[in-house]
């Protein structure tokens, strides 16, 4: 099980912030996410949304066997 | 020193607190960011920072521009949670023996605090709240220090 985390106007689309899900891959999950709510599956998937596991950027795919925290991060805006 | 914090700040405290004891340092130069309140239509800002990863992010940017600008110091506080119109969002300063790099060092720092710290940034208003992302100029912003480089 790895706790996935959303941030931003990720979790105003779930209508959740943290969650224990159970997924082989990154790209299972987001299939997963998506299966369970098509519009929170389409902005996972929007422009400059990024991955991080552990809290390292992940390019592309990856096992989660290890992982504990997925998190998904929408373009930053700070300051 | 950084540091992330939900409380308001005085940003002329810790500009006192930075000078001190500086006897070889010649340079400080600060930027301090406020809320804004477009003009009524904001009410309240709302930010939200991912704990350990964004102090981590803000330190790798702040390592950066100490190597580039060869900086004494810096200091970055950065508020997260509810802001109100007019109170300060971040406070950057920079320390240097010369103006220059002081300068250049705290426009750098803002730059890739604005466009990428992870800070998700939320305007609640009288017509409801909306998500800020990027603007093409914050892009354009950083995109100055790779052609200078």
């Amino acid at each position: 099980m790895a706790r996935v985390l959303l941030f931003g106007r990720l979790a105003d689309v779930a209508g959740w912030r943290e969650r224990q899900v159970e997924a082989g891959s990154v790209a299972a999950l987001r299939t997963l996410l998506a299966q369970d709510d098509a519009a929170l599956g389409e902005a996972l998937a929007g422009p400059g949304v990024q991955v991080a596991l552990d809290q390292e950027i992940l390019r592309g795919d990856a096992p989660l066997a290890g992982t504990a925290e997925v998190a998904f991060l929408p373009p930053m805006s700070g300051g | 020193m950084i540091r992330l914090t939900d409380q308001p700040f005085d940003p002329g405290a810790l500009l006192s607190d930075f000078c001190r004891g500086r006897a070889e340092v010649g340079a400080v130069a600060t930027f301090t960011g406020l809320a804004r309140a477009e003009a009524g239509a904001t009410t309240t800002l709302e930010l939200e920072a991912y704990p350990g990863f964004t102090d981590a992010a803000i330190g790798r940017i702040a390592e950066a521009a100490r190597a580039r600008f060869e900086l004494a110091d810096f200091a970055i506080l950065h508020r997260v949670g509810k802001i109100a119109p007019g109170e300060p969002i971040v406070f950057v300063a920079t320390a240097a023996r010369h103006r220059r790099a002081a300068f250049e060092a705290c426009d750098y720092l803002m730059d890739y605090l604005k466009s990428r710290a992870p800070f998700w940034k939320k305007e609640h208003g009288p017509d409801g709240a909306r998500w800020v992302e990027p603007r093409d100029q914050d892009h354009a912003d950083i995109r100055r220090w790779d052609a200078n480089s």
